[in-house]
């Protein structure tokens, strides 16, 4: 019983960063960043949730939401992959391989649910299409304030069943892992590594001159690494 | 003959800016942001002769819960402009091929500048941040404040735009803000790119240094391979099976 409770308010906080994603106030407190942050600050190790956040914000940088393209959600997926690294100590082997993979997955699970609740609403105002058509503001607000709700239930619901499925799941998996730490955060890292630096290339190699700015940049990003 | 728009009261501009926040809250694939359009727009409709459901006030909210989309921040510059267009009594034909000729110019610019610009470029100083040894809260901090100052300029600067000039508002999409901002931003996002990726590597890593020239080395060359398949695979998606298959190796050796 308390072991559901203490899912509670991560829940909480899922379905308000699931919310920020697309439908209100998309002030990108959705983020891997802030939303990892905050998971991990919820559990009570905030520094926890940022490492897992920037390796998070590496792979969203990937996937920017383009109009009505498909991409991940990554605010509930966030805070169930901060929470997970966030509640292992420093010592835990596998804590950001396991924690990063669960977090993945639960945003490409995300994804689908966002569709799946676009298909609902576009549904329900189907239904209401007589209504709008005769300028009914009761229509107007009720599909508005219905698709918000409907969006901060699917990302409440996602962050509880997913944390109810990956908490066990990580538990048993943290019991027979074999490799080192370094490992395991290595090859995260270089995974995120990977899909943010060939994301940013994406964004910026057809902008004149912005090459160079990121060429500079790698020689001082890599002078201050050799440096401190 | 149109009127000229009135003045449109403090507490009516607040309410819109506000439902703007929630322009996306209906999005679907039947109406897109539709209806969230006519949600915005409500407050200022108000206005019209006969006031809340008098009869131009629900001739106007019908017009306006048709089809539309654009890019959320930039969906303000619409809304003015329809609020505005309403209240001056420009014809329904006039407002209709306004709405159909805004929604690619509104969606492509925004897509530019916010998603391909602007997001990046505070995201990657979130990580510039972290990697210099910001406090969780300075990191968060850093990012949302600056990406908000942003984003809610932006959402503020369409509404009053798009108020004052009606349906002639596309000039006002010529500004050099947007038609020559998002190189700007790309170029200062590259070079904080280049910055913040080695140093957040570094900082995830922490103290498992002696395998940290070998992360940089599988990173550089992921990046590459992702680069050259560009389009045909999703790293993030192929990240899952890499880690599945590293998890599974892991467990059961």
């Amino acid at each position: 019983m308390t072991h559901w409770l203490a899912l509670l308010p991560l829940t909480l906080l899922g379905a308000v960063l699931g919310l920020d994603v697309v439908s209100f106030p998309q002030a990108m407190v959705s983020r891997p960043i802030v939303a990892a942050t905050l998971a991990g600050a919820l559990v009570g190790a905030p520094l926890r949730g940022l490492i897992c956040g920037v390796t998070l914000e590496l792979f969203a940088l990937e996937t920017l939401p383009f109009g009505a393209s498909r991409y991940p959600e990554w605010g509930s997926a966030s805070v169930v992959g901060g929470a997970i690294f966030a509640v292992q100590d420093e010592a835990t082997a596998g804590a950001m391989a396991i924690s990063v993979f669960c977090a993945l997955v639960t945003a490409s699970i995300g994804g689908w649910s966002m569709i799946e609740h676009r298909k609902l609403l576009g549904r329900y105002a189907g239904g209401m299409r007589e209504y709008l058509a005769r300028g009914s503001s009761t229509a107007v607000t009720r599909l508005q304030l219905r698709g918000l709700t409907f969006d901060l239930l699917r990302g409440g619901l996602l962050t509880f069943v997913a944390l109810a499925v990956f908490s066990p799941l990580s538990t048993v998996l943290f019991a027979g892992w074999t490799f080192s730490s370094e490992v395991s955060r290595g090859v995260s890292v270089a995974l995120a590594g990977a899909v943010g630096a060939a994301a940013v290339w994406k964004v910026v190699h057809t902008t004149k001159g912005a090459r160079w700015y990121l060429l500079g940049g790698f020689v001082i990003g890599a002078a201050l690494v050799v440096a401190t | 003959m149109t009127a000229v728009p009135p003045r449109l009261p403090w507490g009516t501009r607040i309410a819109m800016l506000v439902r703007l926040l929630a322009v996306q809250g209906s999005w679907n694939y039947e109406m897109m942001l539709g209806n969230g359009i006519a949600f915005a727009v409500e407050p200022a409709l108000r206005l019209l002769p006969g006031g809340k459901n008098g009869e131009a006030y629900r001739a106007a909210l019908a017009r306006q819960s048709g089809y539309f989309n654009a890019h959320p921040y930039l969906a303000g510059v619409a809304v003015g402009a329809l609020a505005s267009a309403e209240l001056a009594g420009e014809s329904p034909e006039r407002i209709e091929r306004f709405r159909t000729a805004c929604c690619g110019p509104l969606g492509s610019v925004g897509d530019r500048l916010v998603w391909a610009g602007w997001l990046p470029a505070c995201s990657l100083l979130a990580l510039a941040a972290f990697g210099f040894g910001l406090s969780p809260a300075g990191v968060v901090f850093v990012f949302l404040g600056v990406y908000n100052l942003g984003h809610l300029a932006l959402r503020v600067w369409g509404l009053t735009v798009g108020y004052r000039d009606g349906l002639r508002v596309a000039s006002a999409l010529a500004t050099p803000v947007l038609r020559l901002g998002p190189a700007h931003v790309a170029r200062a996002a590259a070079l904080l790119a280049g910055i913040a990726l080695p140093l957040a590597v570094r900082g995830v890593m922490g103290p498992a240094l002696e395998v940290m020239e070998l992360v940089f080395g599988a990173a550089a060359l992921g990046a590459v391979a992702l680069t050259r398949l560009h389009g045909r695979i999703e790293g993030w998606r192929s990240s899952i099976v890499l880690l599945a298959a590293f998890i599974l190796f892991s467990v059961v050796r």
